[in-house]
């Protein structure tokens, strides 16, 4: 056997893909990035009309209106767009995110003409039939009751709802509940799409087997005609629910296991630390490999897993750590956690965990955009937050230049200890005592959640 | 569209299979070894899964959970899976290190073994007992895999038992069952290697080479007691499950033709039709039109040997019982059964898989997994680009012949999952862990 580990070779010089931006008469925007390693395209539209701006009491508005979208025009009803679509090998995809409303589909070549024209029809005049919104309401309901059955979905909503002051967006879930859904109407969705969805709100990214001539081209053909103007609305931001720490332990009285999350209002996308924030996140639950994962799973075998991450939107987004433990060691799970936290905001990491931080999120650059959807999905996100264009020309010299002083910084100013909230989704008579014990602020037991 | 494939044998059994694509510095290396759960003794459901976890906990070589790191600090990602018939192992490393990722797979099929402790087992143990909590016990329907093998299989068959395991063989599990399983079965002739990405042919044959050619071939593994089953169930199955659910959900299982047979493709075609997107016909039927269900699919389970099956899943709207939501599959199936599919699904079926074989080929880590995966179960890489034409030759009478004859009530397994009645009694047979 060679026991010798083997050196890594020279590395070979990566860039992500070339593309071209342009502007319309009409004010859109394309993007286009020629990729011909397969004959395949993906098409997304990337559209400024958000979740955040949904209506107080009709939070869901902006996804159902995305998702009324595949229901088709005044031509083409839905189940006939579907089977077209789908005969030319590929379907249509659309949700609303907090930041975007994301309309895509991945063709092959030869099929991407036809497939496009469809898909421009669709953004640009959709029927909104009265019983189509009926039936999205409708599948919402169902969706929400699945929802609120499965435990991660449960916890992740409660967390939200726990951390964000009563009447914020952010405490809402991104698709409305039950009672959001019951409460939107047609004219609603109507006003929605003629308000948001306009040519200088909206961008066109095509990734793959074609040329930039060829996309633009196809683009102005279907998209020409469009006018319209859209005006941008103030978003005020979302409020911490309190600045001190706080529990709560949700009831699910079957629960085989307690799902657990840790954390607070984290920061914006666009904050100037962002690199530093990642780099630190990465060494504390970004990885498999992180603090967080190996002490709860490899040490003490509480947990399939546990990571934490930053939700980066527009607006600050949470900040969780998020694992499934054994009831019986929840308690002992939240001590450990808050320990790695203290060792993350009071030492300095060694070089040794910064470069495998550094050097793992550098080194998977490139798997990440190995597919035409996975570049199309960056794009977006480039539009989305206005990323500079050679924003993934010097991600990675950027990760690499992060330094375990930075690290520590991001730690202290961004991992709140004094303000961490905790959510807790499990048997109450088996946990209460273990998380007074613990004494993580003032506990509160929610019993039944409303879908 | 075909991508290379390049084969060659090592002495010691090893299998390899080569595909270049130097379109992005990125190398993935995949290892099947053809051993799943449906190997398992009796007594120990789960182990090929826990076996598998054990392989990231070190070798002479390698500490615990360096694996990890290395391929990680390498800049790649990586993983394992298991599954009934193959447990396999991944990495996608930036293509300088394709040097790693090779060596990392050959340490630890030669040298594991010394590496092992009780302590690690007894970790890796309660790891996989939250996985099952986290995959199983804790989810809506998280029983159903375990539920559909046990209700589709006889209970002598090698696919009838959990792949996650009973919590009760999980604790059996000893530090003995870990070194006869690998010494039986993770073994360099009962393993195929797969390389695709960025390389050049020769240095990487060279490295399997030096790499893998030392390990010593295996003493060969016991043949899987009887696996043959006739076509057909014989008689309708059935079984009732109460579950922390609001909505009713079935799933029908039809026994289908082995994956990769001449009389899968129809079948895989029928379940596209049947399932596969929002024009399906069980999707415009019970979602969009009678708007009776909340979601339909149907899926394959992708067996090799003994018998496949397909399985739809349909879940209730609010206010649907699961006696009307039966009623209704029923009924679409036997439309389906009596006036046939048309040539407009098929095409609409075929062209959907068409650009998901396609599209799958876009990363080196799914390239070289299909390879591993049409040569463990195959015996022949090269089907890696036969796939599209032996869809595009699946005629409609093919499909309606598979439908007449294979979806019948006597080759159908149902599986009823039912909100739980009183939350507050203990729980039912039916409902525990098996």
């Amino acid at each position: 056997m060679t026991t010798e580990r083997p050196a890594a070779g020279p590395p070979r010089e990566y860039h992500f893909p070339k593309f071209e931006a342009r502007l319309l008469s009409n004010g859109m925007r394309v993007i286009v990035a020629p990729v011909p390693k397969l004959p395949v395209v993906t098409v997304l539209a990337v559209i400024d009309a958000t979740a955040v701006t949904d209506p107080s009491g009709k939070e869901g508005l902006a996804e159902l209106t995305a998702q009324a979208l595949r229901d088709g025009t005044a031509d083409i009803d839905g189940s006939r767009l579907t089977l077209e679509l789908e005969k030319l090998g590929t379907s249509l995809e659309a949700g609303a995110d907090w930041d975007s409303t994301v309309v895509s589909m991945t063709v092959l070549r030869e099929k991407m003409d036809r497939a496009f024209l469809l898909f421009g029809e669709v953004i640009k005049a959709p029927a909104f039939r009265a019983e189509d919104i009926e039936r999205l309401r409708a599948e919402r309901l169902a969706e929400r009751l699945q929802i609120i059955d499965e435990p991660r979905g449960l916890a992740e909503e409660s967390f939200a709802r726990f951390l964000y002051a009563g009447g914020s967006r952010y405490a809402e879930p991104m698709s409305g509940t039950s009672k959001s859904a019951r409460a939107i109407t047609r004219d609603d969705v109507v006003e929605f799409h003629a308000a948001n969805y306009q040519p200088n709100s909206s961008t066109l990214i095509m990734v793959g087997d074609l040329t930039v001539d060829e996309g633009v081209r196809l683009v102005e053909k279907a998209f020409n005609s469009w006018k319209g103007q859209r005006t941008s609305k103030q978003v005020k931001a979302d409020t911490p629910s309190r600045t001190s720490q706080g529990s709560q332990i949700v009831s699910k009285p079957d629960a085989a296991q307690s799902e657990l999350r840790i954390g607070h209002v984290g920061v914006p996308r666009m904050h100037p630390e962002y690199f530093p924030i990642v780099v630190m996140n990465a060494v504390l639950g970004g990885l498999f490999s992180s603090r967080i994962n190996l002490n709860l799973r490899e040490v003490h075998g509480y947990t399939y897993g546990a990571s934490s991450y930053y939700d980066w939107r527009r607006q600050a987004g949470p900040f969780v750590i998020s694992t499934a433990v054994q009831t019986e060691v929840t308690g002992d799970a939240i001590s450990e956690t808050l320990s790695e936290i203290d060792r993350m905001r009071t030492e300095e990491i060694g070089e040794d965990e910064l470069s495998l931080a550094t050097s793992y999120l550098e080194g998977v650059f490139p798997i990440r955009y190995e597919t035409t959807a996975a570049i199309a999905a960056a794009l977006a996100n480039m539009v989305t937050f206005k990323l500079p264009e050679d924003y993934y020309d010097t991600y990675r010299s950027r990760i690499g230049a992060v330094s375990t002083t930075d690290v520590l910084k991001a730690a202290q100013s961004h991992v709140k200890r004094d303000q961490l909230q905790i959510v807790v989704v499990g048997n109450v008579e088996l946990l209460k005592s273990q998380l007074e014990a613990k004494q993580l602020g003032p506990l509160s037991v929610l019993d039944t959640v409303e879908p | 569209m075909r991508i290379p494939v390049e084969k060659f044998s090592l002495e010691n059994g090893l299998r390899v299979t080569l595909s270049q694509d130097k379109t992005a510095p990125i190398v993935a290396v995949n290892l099947w070894y053809h051993v799943g759960s449906a190997n398992e003794r009796a007594g120990r459901t789960g182990f090929a899964h826990l076996f598998e976890h054990m392989l990231f906990q070190g070798s002479e070589n390698v500490r615990a959970n360096e694996h990890f790191e290395l391929v990680q600090r390498a800049g790649g990602t990586l993983n394992g899976s298991t599954w009934l018939e193959r447990t396999n192992y991944f990495e996608t490393v930036p293509s300088n290190q394709l040097a790693l990722a090779l060596w990392l797979e050959a340490d630890r099929m030669g040298a594991l073994l010394p590496a092992m402790t009780q302590k690690k087992l007894d970790t890796q143990r309660d790891v996989v007992k939250n996985e099952r909590r986290w995959s199983v016990d804790n989810q809506p329907y998280g029983t159903c895999w375990e539920k559909l093998q046990e209700l589709s299989f006889p209970e002598w068959h090698p696919f009838h038992h959990s792949l996650i395991g009973s919590m009760e063989d999980l604790s059996e599990a000893s530090l003995d069952d870990v070194a006869q399983f690998f010494r039986t079965y993770y073994t360099p002739d009962n393993a195929v290697l797969s390389i695709a990405g960025d390389f050049e042919i020769e240095d990487a044959q060279q490295l399997v080479e030096k790499y893998f050619g030392p390990v010593p071939r295996g003493q060969g593994k016991p043949p899987l007691t009887r696996i043959d089953l006739p076509p057909i169930f014989g008689e309708p199955l059935r079984r009732v499950v109460e579950d922390d659910v609001s909505l009713p959900r079935i799933y029908m299982s039809f026994r289908s033709p082995v994956f990769g047979s001449d009389d899968y493709y129809p079948a895989s075609v029928a379940g596209a039709i049947l399932g596969m997107r929002r024009g399906s016909r069980l999707y415009r039927a019970l979602v969009r039109e009678r708007q009776t269900a909340a979601d339909a699919a149907v899926f394959t389970f992708d067996l090799a040997k003994g018998a496949d099956i397909l399985v739809i899943d349909v879940t209730a709207r609010p206010e649907i019982s699961a006696e009307k939501l039966e009623e209704e599959i029923l009924a679409e199936i036997e439309l389906v059964r009596t006036e046939g599919v048309s040539d407009d699904e098929v095409e609409r079926a075929v062209a959907l898989i068409q650009t998901d074989i396609i599209t799958a080929m876009q990363t080196a880590s799914e390239r070289a997994d299909r390879l591993s995966m049409f040569a463990t179960l195959l015996g022949d890489p090269d089907l890696v680009n036969e796939q599209a034409g032996k869809y595009a030759a699946v005629t409609t009478e093919r499909v309606n012949e598979f439908i007449r004859g294979r979806m019948v009530p006597e080759n159908s397994a149902t599986l009823i999952y039912l909100p739980r009645q009183q939350p507050d009694l203990p729980e039912t047979a039916e409902a525990s862990v098996s």
